[in-house]
C-alpha cells in the first residue's frame, strides 16, 4: 500500500487547492459586521453646504461604497455600480482622501450612481470604518447595523454571493 | 500583423507539441522506429515557432505597439528600451510565454545532447516533455493569450510596474523559470524509466547532469530575486517568507534533495525508486509554485494574476501531470537496483539524512505557506503565517543538516568509521569553535544563534579544506581531482559562505531612522552620514528627488551616496531607490523616506555586515553545480546496458 501513499496525499492537497480557488485571501472579515455603523458627519459632494451622516439613511438597507477618483480599481467596478443604482439599490458614496477634489468632475463625466457622496477628505471617517484601501463596500441594514463588507471591486459574482442573499433574507 | 503572426506561431507550436507528445510514445511502446524519430523534428520545430511567437511579442513591446493589450498594460512610451524588453515577461501572459519557451529550449537541448540514449528511452523522454508542453501551450492559447488586441488602441501604455524596473529583474525571471522548467527533464527521465520498466544506475547517470543544471538556474534565480528585493523594496530585507518566495524555495529544497539522492543512485545503484519519486516530486513543486503564483490563491506582495479560470486550468494541469505520474509510479512501482546495504556511518546514510532533513524543511515551508489556505477552506477563519514561524522551524532543521554537510564528503561509501572521521575533522572542529566565539566577540555582542551560525559556516569551510587537502586523489595534486568532486566542494563552500552572511547580517545589522535637514548628520557603525539636501532629477519615465549623502568611514575616507525617491509619470506611483555601498565586510544602505517640509527628509540608514556573502555564496553554489554537471564522465559514452536490471 505504501506505493499509493504519494498519490493519496497529493489528492488531498489538490482538494484544498481547489477549494482555495474560490476563496479570496485578501478578504479580511470586518470587526464591524453585526455592529452599528460608525457615525460621521461629512459634507455632501453633490449639495454644497449640506452634511450627511449614516443615521439619515436608516429605514431601508443601503450600501456605502468607499472610493476615490485616483483609484484605478474603482473605475473597474463603476459600470456595475451604475447597474446597481439603476436596479434601485440605495448606494451612498464615501469619497475618500480626494485631496485634489476631482470627484465631482469625474462623476459628471462617467456618470453618478450614488444617491449622494460624503466627502472624507482627510480619511478620518474611513479609519473609523476600518477601511484599508479602496474600493470597499459595506451593506448596512434598515436598523443601521453593518451586515457585510467587501474589499476590492464589486462585480455581479461578488454581489450574488455576498450581498444579494442578505437582502433577500430581509425580505426587501 | 506581427502579433497575429505570433499568435499563429503559438498555435502551430501547440500542434507540434501534440505530435511530439503522442507519436514517439506510441512508437516506443510498439517498437516503431519511424514514429520514435518524429520526436526530434517536432521538438526543434516547436522551439522555432515558440521562439517566433516570443520574438513577435518582444517586437510589439520594443516598438510600443499599444494596440496589443499586454503592451498597453505593461509598457509606456518613455520606458527605457531594456525594460521594454523585460516587460515582455513582466506580465502574466508574457511570463507564461517565457515558461513554454524555456520548456521548448530544454527539450531542444535534450534532442541535441541525448544521442547516446537508447532510442526507446529517448523517445519516451521527449514524448513526456511534449505532453507537458501541450498542457502549458494550451493554457497560454486558451486563457492567457499575450497577443490580444485592444481596440481602439490607447494613446500610451500604463507602464511597467516600477518595482520591476530594476537590473535584478532583467535576469531574475528567466533564471528562475529555467530552473522551474529544467526540472521537467528529470521528471521526463523518471516517467520514461517507469514506462521502460527498467531502472538502473545508468538512468541516474543520464538524469543527473540535467537535474544539476536546472538546480543551478533555480539557485541563481532565487539569489537574484533576493538581491532585487534587497535593493528595490527600500528596507534592505533579503528574504520575507512571502508565499511567492516560498513557491520558489519549495522546488529548490526538493531539487537539492534530488541531486543528492541521484549521487547515491548513480554511484551505488541504490535508492533508485526513492530518487525516481523525488524527480516527480521536484517537478510537482515547480508546478505547485506556478499554480500558487498564477492563481492568486495566496495573498502575497507580488500577487500578479487573480483569475479563477486560469487557476482552475493550472490546477487541472497539476492534477493530470502529477496525479497521473504518481498513479503510474504506484502502478509500475519501480523495482531494481542493488539491495540497500550500507552501514550507519557511510556516505549513503548521510545522504539519506540529508534527504530526510531537506524534505522535512520542504514540508514545513509547504505547511506554513498553505496553512492559511487550509484553515480558510475548512472554515476556521483567516490567519497569516509570518517569518517568526519559519525562523523558528528552519533553524532546528538546518543546523543538523549543515553539521552533516561538512562530514558527508569525507565519509566513504558503504562503511566508514566514526573514529576516523572524528580524527580527520578534529582541527576543523577546534577552529570552528574558536571562530564561533571570536567573530561574535569582534562584533561586540555574543549571541547564541550568531555563535551557532558562525560555527556551522566555519565547520563546513574547514571540512571543505580537509576534503581537498586529503582528497582521495588517484594521482598527485588537486588538478587530478574530477570536476564532480570540485563541484561538490565549491558548492558546499558556497553554502558555508551564505550561512556566514545570513548569520552575521541577521544578528548584527543596525539601522537608524531619522529626520534630516541640510547639514544634519547621523552616526552608524562608525560611519558618519551627512545629509547635503535633495534636488529634483528627471529620469526617462519618472522624476526623482535625489538626495546627496556624504559618508565618512572610520578610517577617514569618504564617498557620496545618492538615494532617490521616484515618482513614475504614467501611474504616479512612488518608489524608493536605495543607494548601496557594497563591501566585502558589509554594505552601507541609505534610503530616502518622506519629504518632511522645507529641505528636511526622513532618511533611513542601515549597516548590513557581510550581507554580500549571501549572494556570493549563492554564486559559488551555482558555480559548483556547473563544475559538477560538466564532469567528464557525463560526456563519455555510457556504460553498455548490462547494469543489474
Amino acid at each position: 500500500m505504501k506505493r499509493w501513499l504519494p498519490f493519496a496525499a497529493f489528492t488531498v492537497l489538490l482538494a484544498f487547492l481547489f477549494a482555495g480557488l474560490w476563496l479570496d485571501p485578501r478578504e479580511v472579515p470586518s470587526p464591524f459586521i453585526g455592529k452599528p455603523a460608525p457615525a460621521f458627519t461629512l459634507p455632501v459632494l453633490e449639495r454644497p453646504g449640506q452634511t450627511f451622516s449614516p443615521a439619515q439613511a436608516r429605514g431601508e438597507p443601503w450600501l456605502l461604497n468607499v472610493w476615490a477618483p485616483w483609484c484605478r480599481t474603482c473605475r473597474k467596478e463603476h459600470p456595475f455600480l451604475m447597474q446597481l443604482a439603476a436596479s434601485g439599490v440605495r448606494l451612498y458614496g464615501l469619497n475618500w482622501q480626494d485631496q485634489a477634489r476631482e470627484a465631482a468632475a469625474l462623476l459628471a463625466e462617467i456618470g453618478n450612481p450614488y444617491v449622494l457622496n460624503a466627502v472624507d477628505q482627510d480619511g478620518r471617517a474611513g479609519i473609523d470604518w476600518g477601511v484599508t484601501g479602496v474600493p470597499e463596500t459595506f451593506l448596512i441594514d434598515a436598523d443601521g447595523v453593518v451586515r457585510a463588507k467587501h474589499s476590492g471591486p464589486l462585480s455581479e459574482r461578488v454581489w450574488n454571493r455576498k450581498f444579494a442573499p442578505l437582502l433577500q433574507g430581509k425580505g426587501s | 500583423m506581427i502579433p497575429e503572426l505570433g499568435h499563429f506561431s503559438l498555435i502551430v507550436a501547440l500542434l507540434l507539441a501534440v505530435v511530439q507528445g503522442t507519436l514517439p510514445l506510441v512508437g516506443a511502446q510498439t517498437g516503431n522506429a519511424s514514429l520514435m524519430a518524429v520526436a526530434r523534428p517536432a521538438a526543434l520545430g516547436q522551439l522555432a515557432f515558440i521562439g517566433l511567437a516570443f520574438a513577435s511579442l518582444a517586437y510589439a513591446f520594443l516598438t510600443n505597439d499599444f494596440s496589443v493589450k499586454n503592451v498597453a498594460s505593461n509598457s509606456f512610451s518613455q520606458l527605457p528600451p531594456v525594460y521594454r524588453l523585460t516587460a515582455t515577461w513582466g506580465s502574466h501572459e508574457g511570463s507564461m510565454l517565457l515558461w513554454v519557451l524555456m520548456l521548448a529550449g530544454w527539450t531542444a537541448a535534450l534532442t541535441v545532447l541525448s544521442r547516446r540514449l537508447p532510442a526507446q528511452t529517448r523517445a519516451r523522454v521527449l514524448g513526456v516533455l511534449g505532453l507537458v508542453s501541450v498542457g502549458f501551450l494550451a493554457f497560454v492559447v486558451a486563457t492567457s493569450n499575450p497577443f490580444e488586441r485592444l481596440l481602439p488602441p490607447p494613446a500610451d501604455g500604463r507602464d511597467l510596474n516600477p518595482l520591476l524596473q530594476d537590473a535584478g529583474m532583467i535576469l531574475h525571471p528567466p533564471m528562475l523559470y529555467m530552473g522551474y522548467v529544467g526540472f521537467s527533464v528529470s521528471f521526463a527521465f523518471a516517467l520514461a524509466a517507469l514506462l521502460d520498466g527498467r531502472l538502473d544506475a545508468a538512468w541516474a547517470r543520464w538524469a543527473r547532469p540535467w537535474t544539476t543544471v536546472a538546480w543551478v538556474f533555480l539557485t541563481v534565480g532565487i539569489a537574484l530575486g533576493s538581491w532585487w528585493a534587497y535593493r528595490e523594496l527600500g528596507w534592505g530585507g533579503w528574504w520575507f517568507w512571502d508565499p511567492t518566495e516560498n513557491a520558489s524555495l519549495m522546488p529548490w529544497l526538493a531539487g537539492t534533495a534530488l541531486i543528492h539522492s541521484l549521487a547515491v543512485a548513480e554511484r551505488r545503484g541504490q535508492l533508485l525508486a526513492w530518487t525516481l519519486f523525488l524527480s516527480i516530486a521536484t517537478f510537482a513543486m515547480s508546478l505547485l509554485g506556478t499554480f500558487l503564483i498564477r492563481s492568486g490563491v495566496l495573498s502575497s506582495v507580488h500577487a500578479f494574476a487573480n483569475d479563477p479560470a486560469r487557476g482552475l486550468f493550472i490546477l487541472a494541469l497539476l492534477a493530470v501531470v502529477i496525479g497521473g505520474s504518481l498513479l503510474l509510479y504506484a502502478w509500475r512501482f519501480p523495482r531494481g537496483g542493488a539491495p540497500e546495504a550500507f552501514g550507519w556511518v557511510s556516505r549513503e546514510s548521510l545522504l539519506v539524512a540529508n534527504n530526510a532533513l531537506l524534505l522535512a524543511a520542504l514540508a514545513t515551508v509547504m505547511l506554513g505557506t498553505l496553512y492559511p489556505l487550509f484553515l480558510d477552506a475548512l472554515g476556521f477563519g483567516k490567519v497569516s503565517v509570518g517569518p517568526p514561524y519559519f525562523d523558528a522551524v528552519f533553524v532546528p532543521l538546518f543546523a543538523p543538516l549543515l553539521f552533516l554537510v561538512a562530514v558527508g564528503p569525507l565519509t566513504p561509501w558503504r562503511q566508514g568509521s566514526a573514529a576516523t572521521l572524528a580524527h580527520r575533522m578534529r582541527w576543523a572542529f577546534v577552529g570552528a569553535l574558536v571562530l564561533a566565539v571570536a567573530v561574535p566577540l569582534a562584533q561586540g555582542d555574543i549571541r547564541p544563534l550568531a555563535a551557532l551560525g558562525v560555527f556551522l559556516g566555519a565547520w563546513i569551510l574547514f571540512g571543505v579544506v580537509v576534503g581537498l587537502a586529503q582528497a582521495p586523489s588517484r594521482g598527485s595534486g588537486l588538478r587530478t581531482l574530477p570536476r564532480g568532486y570540485w563541484g561538490m566542494q565549491v558548492a558546499h563552500a558556497g553554502l558555508a559562505v551564505m550561512v556566514l552572511g545570513i548569520t552575521l547580517v541577521s544578528n548584527y545589522q543596525s539601522e537608524r531612522d531619522v529626520r534630516m535637514d541640510v547639514g544634519d548628520h547621523v552616526d552608524l557603525a562608525g560611519h558618519r552620514f551627512v545629509f547635503k539636501g535633495a534636488t529634483g532629477h528627471p529620469g526617462p519615465n519618472y522624476v526623482a528627488d535625489r538626495a546627496t549623502v556624504e559618508v565618512t568611514t572610520p578610517g577617514g575616507g569618504s564617498f557620496v551616496l545618492y538615494p532617490e525617491k521616484r515618482k513614475y509619470n504614467a501611474t504616479g506611483a512612488g518608489m524608493t531607490e536605495a543607494a548601496v555601498r557594497t563591501g566585502v565586510l558589509g554594505d552601507l544602505y541609505v534610503s530616502l523616506g518622506e519629504h518632511l517640509g522645507g529641505k528636511a527628509w526622513s532618511v533611513r540608514v542601515y549597516h548590513k555586515p557581510f550581507v554580500g556573502w549571501l549572494w556570493a555564496g549563492g554564486a559559488l553554489m551555482a558555480l559548483g553545480g556547473l563544475l559538477a554537471a560538466s564532469d567528464r564522465r557525463y560526456r563519455r559514452a555510457p556504460a553498455p546496458a548490462e547494469a543489474p536490471a
